[in-house]
This record gives C-alpha cells, sequence and structure tokens, in this order.
C-alpha cells in the first residue's frame, strides 16, 4: 500500500497562515500582497516576517497610509487579471474602505452582468483584550457578511486558517478574512506541510456532545471548547461547531447539530445586537425550531465601545464560565 | 473625422436618451454627456482597445468612444436582458471587457482606485496597457482621489487622471466647493500635468496623446484637466436650473463653445471635409442610431429568475 507522506507540524496560527500566504504566492505570480508594514516589518503583528526576503518589495508591497487607496488598487489589479491579498491592519479600518469593499468590489460582478471578476482578498484582524481600546479592537465580521457579493471567513485554528486562506486566494470573488489577533500566537494547532484547501462554506463540528450545541466563531471556538470542558463537571456534555465561514453558511450542519442536542447557544465575539450571532441563531431557530427545548441564546461582545482598563475590557468578552453558566440555565429547563 | 463621427454618436445617442426619458420609456433616470464629446473623443482617439478606461455616472460618452455599440448601450439603459449588463447595471455602470472599460461608476470618485488598479496590473503585467480614470471636478471633493494621485505617482503608474471641469458639482458651481487651484493638487504629488480646452477634440487628442504615450512608456502618471461645459442639467430631470446658472450662460457655451460645430468649421476650412460630407455624417448616424433605440426599445426584459445570478462569480 502506498502511503503519503504527510508532514504535520505544530504551527501557530499567525505562522499558519504565513505559510497558507508563501504557498499560494509560489503557485500564482498573480498573487500578490499590498499593506502597511507588511514588507520588512511583517506587519505590526510580526506575522508576514520573512515573506519579503523570498518574494521582494514587488511581490510584498509597502503602501502608505492610505487603506482606501490601495483597496481600491487592489480591486482594479483583481479586475485587470491580478489576484491581490489587501492587508488591512486592524479590522476597525473597515470603516475607512467600506466604499471599495462594498460599493466596489463586491458589486462590480453583477453590475456588469457577471462580466467583470474581482478576484481579491481582504485580510482584517478583530478581536479585543490586547489593550488597545476602542478603535483597535473591534470584531466587525458582520458587517461584510451583510452584503452579497461578498464571502466572509473567521477561522478559528491554525488548520482551519491555512485551508481557508488558500481557498479565498483562489476563489473568484473577493473575499474577507477576518484573523484573531490574540490567536496569532496564542493559538497553536497540526497544520500539515501540504497545500491542502478547504471549500468556503463547510462548518466543522469540533466537539461532539449531545446536551447543547454551542455554534461558535473565530476565538470564541477556543472559549467554547474551554467551557466544554468545565461543563463535564457538571454533567452536560455539549457540542460545538464552527461554521467557519459566515457567508456561504453551512446552514444544514448547525441546523442539524441543533436538532440532534435541542439546545443551542451562539457565541461570537463581535456585537450581539444585529450581529452574527443574531444571524445564526436566527437560522437555527427557523431550522430546528420544534426541536428546541429552550431558547437559542447569543453569548456576544458586551455592546459597548471596547474599553481601555483591563478590569473593563476583559468583562466585555464571553468567557468559559459564562459558557457554563448559561449552558447549566439552559439545560436545566424543562 | 473619426472623432467628429464619435462626438456626433454621443450627442446624437444623447439626445434620445432624453427623449426616452420624456416618453418615459426609461426607468430610472440619466446623466447626459451633451457639450462635453470632446474629452471622451479625443482622449479613447488615443487609445487601444484593450487600454482602460473608468467612468462615471454620466458616463455614456465615455463608453461609446471607447467602443460600445448603440444598441446593447440603449438595451442597458432600457433595463432590458440584451443591455451590456444585461439590464443589472443600467445607465451609471455600463462595463464592457471586450473595449477595456472597466465599468462607469455611481460613486463620484470611486472609480479613482479602480483605474490605478488596472495601470497597477499592467505595469506588474508588464502588458503595456494604459488606464484613463475619467471624473468630474465634483471628484475633487473625494478623499479617495489624492490617496489615488499619491499612490500613481509614487509606484509610476500608468494611469491618466482625466479631469472633466464642466463648472457644476451637480447644483452648485465649483468654485463654491473646490478651494485653491486644480492643476495644483497633481502638481503638488509631482505629477505631470496639462490643462486644456475641453471643447477642441484635437487639443483633447495631442495632448492626450502626449500623456497616454508618456505612460506607456513606464514615464507614469499625469493628470488632464479639461475644461468643459454640460449643456443639460445634472441629469435629465433637472429642466430648471436658473437657480443655479444663468440660461446666457448656457447659450454661450452652446452657440459659441460648441465641440461638434468648432471641429466641424475647422475640418471644413482645412478642406478636410464639407459641409455636405458632415451633413451626410450626420444623417448616416440619425439613421443608426434610431434602429439602435428601437431595436432596444423592442428586446424584450430580463426573466425574473435571472435576478439572483452573477451575485458570485
Amino acid at each position: 500500500m502506498l502511503e503519503t507522506a504527510t508532514t504535520v507540524r505544530e504551527l501557530s496560527f499567525g505562522d499558519a497562515i504565513k505559510e497558507a500566504i508563501a504557498q499560494e504566492m509560489r503557485r500564482d505570480p498573480r498573487v500578490v500582497l499590498m499593506g502597511e508594514d507588511v514588507a520588512e516589518a511583517g506587519t505590526t503583528f510580526k506575522v508576514l516576517t520573512g515573506l519579503v526576503d523570498e518574494f521582494g518589495k514587488d511581490r510584498i508591497i509597502d503602501t502608505p497610509i492610505s487603506e482606501a487607496g490601495f483597496s481600491g488598487i487592489g480591486v482594479g489589479a483583481a479586475m485587470a487579471g491580478m489576484r491581490p491579498i489587501v492587508d488591512i491592519m486592524f479590522g476597525d479600518f473597515a470603516t475607512i474602505i467600506m466604499d471599495q469593499m462594498v460599493n466596489q468590489a463586491a458589486k462590480i460582478h453583477y453590475m456588469s452582468g457577471g462580466k467583470w471578476k474581482v478576484p481579491m482578498v481582504f485580510r482584517l484582524t478583530m478581536g479585543a483584550t490586547r489593550r488597545s481600546a476602542a478603535q483597535h479592537s473591534q470584531s466587525l465580521h458582520a458587517w461584510p457578511s451583510h452584503i452579497p457579493g461578498l464571502k466572509v471567513i473567521v477561522p478559528s485554528t491554525p488548520y482551519d486558517a491555512k485551508g481557508l486562506f488558500k481557498a479565498a486566494v483562489r476563489d473568484d470573488n473577493p473575499c474577507v478574512i477576518f484573523e484573531h489577533k490574540i490567536s496569532y500566537r496564542k493559538v497553536k494547532g497540526p497544520v500539515p506541510e501540504d497545500d491542502y484547501v478547504i471549500p468556503l462554506g463547510v462548518a466543522d463540528v469540533k466537539r461532539e456532545g449531545k446536551d447543547i450545541t454551542i455554534i461558535a466563531t473565530s476565538s470564541m471556538v477556543q472559549t467554547a471548547l474551554a467551557g466544554a470542558k468545565l461543563c463535564e463537571a457538571v454533567g452536560i456534555d455539549v457540542e460545538v461547531v464552527d461554521p467557519r465561514t459566515m457567508w456561504p453558511l453551512d446552514e444544514k450542519t448547525l441546523i442539524e447539530s441543533v436538532k440532534k442536542t435541542s439546545r443551542c447557544i451562539v457565541m461570537d465575539e463581535g456585537y450581539g445586537r444585529y450581529g452574527v450571532a443574531a444571524e445564526l441563531g436566527q437560522v437555527v431557530a427557523e431550522g430546528a425550531f420544534y426541536y428546541l427545548d429552550a431558547p437559542v441564546t447569543r453569548l456576544c461582545a458586551m455592546h459597548v465601545p471596547i474599553p481601555f482598563s483591563p478590569k473593563l475590557e476583559d468583562t466585555t468578552v464571553p468567557s468559559e464560565q459564562d459558557v457554563v453558566r448559561v449552558a447549566q440555565e439552559l439545560c436545566t429547563r424543562t | 473625422m473619426h472623432m467628429y463621427r464619435q462626438m456626433v454618436s454621443i450627442r446624437l445617442f444623447e439626445e434620445r436618451v432624453n427623449d426616452l426619458y420624456t416618453r418615459a420609456l426609461m426607468p430610472g433616470l440619466a446623466h447626459l454627456y451633451i457639450g462635453e464629446e470632446a474629452i471622451a473623443c479625443g482622449i479613447c482617439e488615443a487609445l487601444r482597445k484593450d487600454d482602460f478606461i473608468t467612468s462615471t455616472h454620466r458616463g455614456h460618452g465615455h463608453c461609446l468612444a471607447k467602443g460600445a455599440s448603440p444598441d446593447r448601450m440603449f438595451a442597458e439603459l432600457l433595463g432590458k436582458e440584451a443591455g451590456y449588463c444585461k439590464g443589472k447595471g443600467g445607465s451609471m455602470h455600463i462595463a464592457d471587457p471586450d473595449t477595456g472599460n472597466l465599468g462607469a461608476n455611481a460613486i463620484v470618485g470611486g472609480s479613482a482606485g479602480i483605474a490605478t488598479g488596472a495601470a497597477y496590473a499592467a505595469k506588474y503585467l508588464k502588458t503595456g496597457q494604459v488606464a484613463v480614470c475619467f471624473f468630474g471636478e465634483g471628484a475633487l471633493g473625494q478623499g479617495l482621489l489624492y490617496e489615488e494621485l499619491n499612490l500613481a505617482q509614487l509606484w509610476k503608474l500608468p494611469v491618466i487622471f482625466c479631469c472633466e471641469n464642466n463648472g457644476y458639482n451637480e447644483y452648485t458651481h465649483f468654485s463654491e466647493s473646490t478651494a485653491g487651484d486644480v492643476a495644483a493638487r497633481a502638481a503638488a504629488f509631482g505629477m505631470r500635468h496639462e490643462t486644456v480646452d475641453g471643447q477642441n477634440v484635437r487639443q483633447v487628442y495631442r495632448v492626450g496623446s502626449e500623456l497616454i504615450t508618456r505612460a506607456r512608456e513606464g514615464d507614469g502618471p499625469a493628470f488632464l484637466q479639461c475644461i468643459t461645459y454640460r449643456y443639460h442639467g445634472h441629469h435629465v430631470g433637472d429642466i430648471a436650473r436658473t437657480y443655479y446658472r444663468p440660461k446666457t450662460e448656457e447659450q454661450e457655451w452652446v452657440t459659441q463653445r460648441d465641440p461638434i460645430t468648432l471641429h466641424g468649421e475647422w475640418m471644413m476650412e482645412n478642406k478636410i471635409a464639407t459641409r455636405e460630407q458632415l451633413d451626410e455624417v450626420q444623417a448616416d448616424l440619425i439613421k443608426t442610431m434610431d434602429a439602435a433605440m428601437e431595436w432596444a426599445i423592442n428586446a424584450p426584459y430580463p426573466d425574473p429568475s435571472r435576478v439572483t445570478e452573477d451575485v458570485y462569480a
């Protein structure tokens, strides 16, 4: 029997993304990455360190501090035959690139009757608790998820990050990937060295359980898994489902899980109000209504601008203790 | 003669658009290019078919001058399946890869990035293409434009920023919205800049050609201001305009500065064409335009089931 030798290493979330970008750039010379301090500096988070040595400054391109300006260049370059990755240092700067992302990139294929394509990736970050206050800490992935024409990716593990990022680069549509800043170094996991792609729109069951489903995104997958461990002690068997992409959305896997467990918490580091969790919760409410034994419940960032003081900031993000508390509440209902 | 034909084509096309609007045959609105024809024609005459343009809400002239066919243009304006965008874009979003038209844009200044990005790709992929970004002087109020001027000059991209200064930001004279000197904006970035009479198609062509050739040869971007005038209102429904500009001003441009009349007279003076030949061109194009319009009026609308197509590639 032939065995394929696959080297699997333990990589950090950030290194997995770097590997995805490097592999895609080796595979396709039309792929370039542009953003602020991406070359020698390797981004402010040092996620891309070393890429400029391999690919040069023509492909790892330092830009002026003009997020809208170079996002627009990404859109035009994509239309004219390239596959640019546009690096937006902080997801909070989504506000600055909105026109290029929402009115231009997302709509050009449709407005042109399907003639022009915009194969590009917007890299954004998300996540609080870096003590960076209200303009560098938000999780705004709900915004592009609202817009037809965009695909939105929120990876939670190094394995997923690599496979999903590569899928985004190869996709013919504008894809927006939200990378969790704290996860860059903190989250580590097995990543094959090989070239592999995870299709967009396929959820992943991160942990099987029978009593309650937690649908969790990005950083909240780790929190949900930690919470699930704590739940074992109180006799609650938690299933954790990661949709991995906000759109396309694997509604079936979410609904099937909740049909099995009959209870559901949706966890997301974005705001709950009018947010991703509201949409995911509604998908479950519509799809599994007759199977539910308790209301679908959200655990999200508090509805406040992210505060600076650690004492304040830490209270805004859901914790594993919150998971246990809410899971117990829902599981004791009859 | 080709530029003359192109200008007359645009004039006749736009007159029919106005007619379709007043006969309530056209959904929505349209922004007419009448009076500004020399700019699109002069510039596009200097471009290759595979060169890129981005256009504006006032974009029919650019699309036609770059080679779009009037029947499918009319069809798009009427929301028909046979239109350039299958009826999904309409007047403000005509796009056509076959003629390098990256699309008209309804966000003022919104296409500055797209044009600069296409120029970036042309340079990176070494295709020798040039991109022209058409925009009105209203876009001088948008921050994105200045980011793109900076990036284009910094990276020496083959892009021409063509500012069609028709004097009015919608219903407001540009002097009320624009501080300082227009060309000085480009100069501040160290960018080559020129200002031309936008009613003189030969001048637009001559200066445009030089800037385009220069960009193609790797000498970087340029900013070209064309002084022009919009004969009609901001859009077809903008009829009563005396509150923002006097009729005498409009009449002066129409009677003394008309780009088609001026170019026709020049051709006759220089024995390039006779009055009869020019009349013949006009008569011939009237037939073409009428036929194109009729064809579009009779073309079918898209089936409602098509609404979900083309959201994703």
